[in-house]
């Protein structure tokens, strides 16, 4: 038979593709395990990277374990959930927002005209994690994602015990251009976030990105933050996402519990 | 025996896909601002290269010329998703900071080059190797620039520190222009041109 038949081709083609999928899934399907652990641990390893408690030579679970208390927290009322509540959803082992955002009891639906971060539907339910230090909350590490360009960025942010000053800031997650968004990686750039002030004196929400640099003459600038050159639309997703989730909508009112009842 | 140390040999020197048929080159500025990545992307290129090169000599004697290409593509695009999940499931840091990269293995060049002009129309064997060549041509290349950029750059090998930089109380004041694109730019540049004058093209003799 001449190789170039319709019939011919058709078969080779299949033949082909039959291959081919049976060793990509093969290889999807039998690492699948090894990568949900790595993408796990590295999420671990960011929470501890914020918090400034990872050193490359200390276990990262251990670490965790004995530093970080996780626990839930409702968005609307700032009231953290008791334990006695915890589901297959909401749990401080496997949270995984995304799952709780969906899901018609826990998440919601953001009105259009709130939807600072560009997400859609937000969990009502956050995990939120406490830096322990001597028995006493040193920090806390919210986490917080939006859209920036092509993808959603996930991120932490980690705030000190006065609840306005930032110390610590990351993105575990994104697909954002390397080089130009994918900057948002840069330590120099993450550094420069470590100590400014989330709010100002008032209470009110002062933190912003800026496209550009920041002047240092600026009286406001304590809270504001260099944008990322070439990359202004993943600049403005930070910057927003950001707002969106220390603001009243977002972590607001547990923060302002938080400065209430103090922290315990 | 010979001939196949020869097709092996002439791609990792008077042949190198990157400075001698100048291809590949995007991935090569892109991931060897450190000698870690450059490793990485070496081997899941070399690893893709070799085995497309194999299969598609295989079935070289059934595939229609009407979907040559496109047998070509599936075959090298399902070897670069299995690099991918192999990196992401063993060497999960430097995947991220390949990112986009490992899946651009399917545009890169070399592949399709190698494909077309050897894999057609040569036997398994001699087509494998050839593969291999072509996959350590390119990653000598990629080692070398991944070298010199990340020593001069940041002055570390590997992330460990072998000039000590002036921020961590040394002496040595990492040059930042190696950390970017164009310093690969120049670097590819200088070893087209060492290897042009060790070993002239037709016609570019003086």
């Amino acid at each position: 038979m001449s190789k170039e038949t319709t019939s011919k081709t058709i078969a080779v083609a299949l033949g082909v593709c039959l291959v081919c999928s049976v060793l990509v899934s093969l290889a999807t399907v039998s690492l699948k395990d090894r990568q949900e652990r790595n993408r796990r641990l590295d999420k671990l390893k960011n929470i501890l990277v914020v918090s400034g408690l990872y050193s490359k030579k200390a276990d990262i679970a251990k670490t965790f374990q004995d530093k970080l208390r996780p626990r839930i927290v409702e968005l609307e009322t700032g009231v953290p959930l008791p334990e006695e509540r915890y589901d297959g959803l909401l749990n401080t082992r496997d949270f995984d927002l995304n799952r709780v955002a969906a899901d018609p009891r826990y998440g919601m639906t953001i009105p259009a005209e709130q939807d600072l971060a560009g997400i859609k539907r937000r969990p009502r339910f956050m995990i939120v994690y406490d830096v322990i230090h001597d028995g006493a909350v040193e920090k806390i590490i919210l986490p917080v994602y939006g859209k920036g360009v092509w993808s959603t960025l996930y991120g932490f942010m980690a705030l000190g015990k006065d609840l306005k000053t930032v110390e610590g800031f990351s993105f575990y997650e994104h697909g954002e251009t390397p080089g130009l968004g994918g900057e948002v990686d840069n330590p120099r750039w993450q550094r420069s976030w470590v100590g400014k002030q989330a709010f100002n004196k008032r209470g009110e929400l002062a933190i912003e990105v800026l496209r550009g640099k920041v002047d240092p003459e600026d009286p406001k600038a304590v809270s504001r933050i260099d944008g990322l050159s070439g990359a202004s639309l993943t600049t403005r997703g930070v910057n927003n996402l950001v707002r969106y989730w220390l603001g009243e909508h977002g972590y607001g009112p547990y923060l302002d519990r938080l400065r209430r009842e103090g922290m315990r | 025996m010979n001939k196949l140390k020869k097709v092996f040999w002439e791609p990792v020197f008077s042949n190198n896909p990157i400075v001698g048929q100048i291809l590949g080159i995007c991935s090569a500025l892109a991931v060897t601002s450190k000698l870690e990545t450059s490793i990485v992307m070496s081997l899941a290129v070399t690893f893709v290269v070799a085995f497309s090169n194999l299969a598609i000599s295989l079935i070289r004697r059934h595939i229609p010329s009407s979907i040559r290409i496109l047998i070509e593509m599936t075959i090298i695009a399902s070897l670069v998703i299995i690099a991918d999940q192999i990196i992401k499931a063993f060497a999960y840091d430097v995947s991220k900071q390949l990112s986009v990269y490992v899946g651009l293995i399917i545009t890169n060049c070399i592949l399709m080059g190698r494909a077309e002009a050897f894999a057609l129309k040569e036997p398994p064997l001699k087509s494998f190797v050839d593969g291999l060549g072509n996959g350590l041509g390119y990653s000598l290349i990629l080692l070398i620039v991944g070298f010199i950029r990340e020593l001069i750059g940041s002055g570390k090998l590997l992330g460990f520190s072998v000039l000590k930089p002036v921020t961590e109380g040394g002496w040595y004041l990492p040059n930042g222009l190696f950390l970017l694109a164009p310093s690969a730019f120049v670097l590819i540049g200088v070893l087209i041109w060492l290897l042009r004058t060790w070993h002239p093209k037709a016609g570019e003799e003086e």
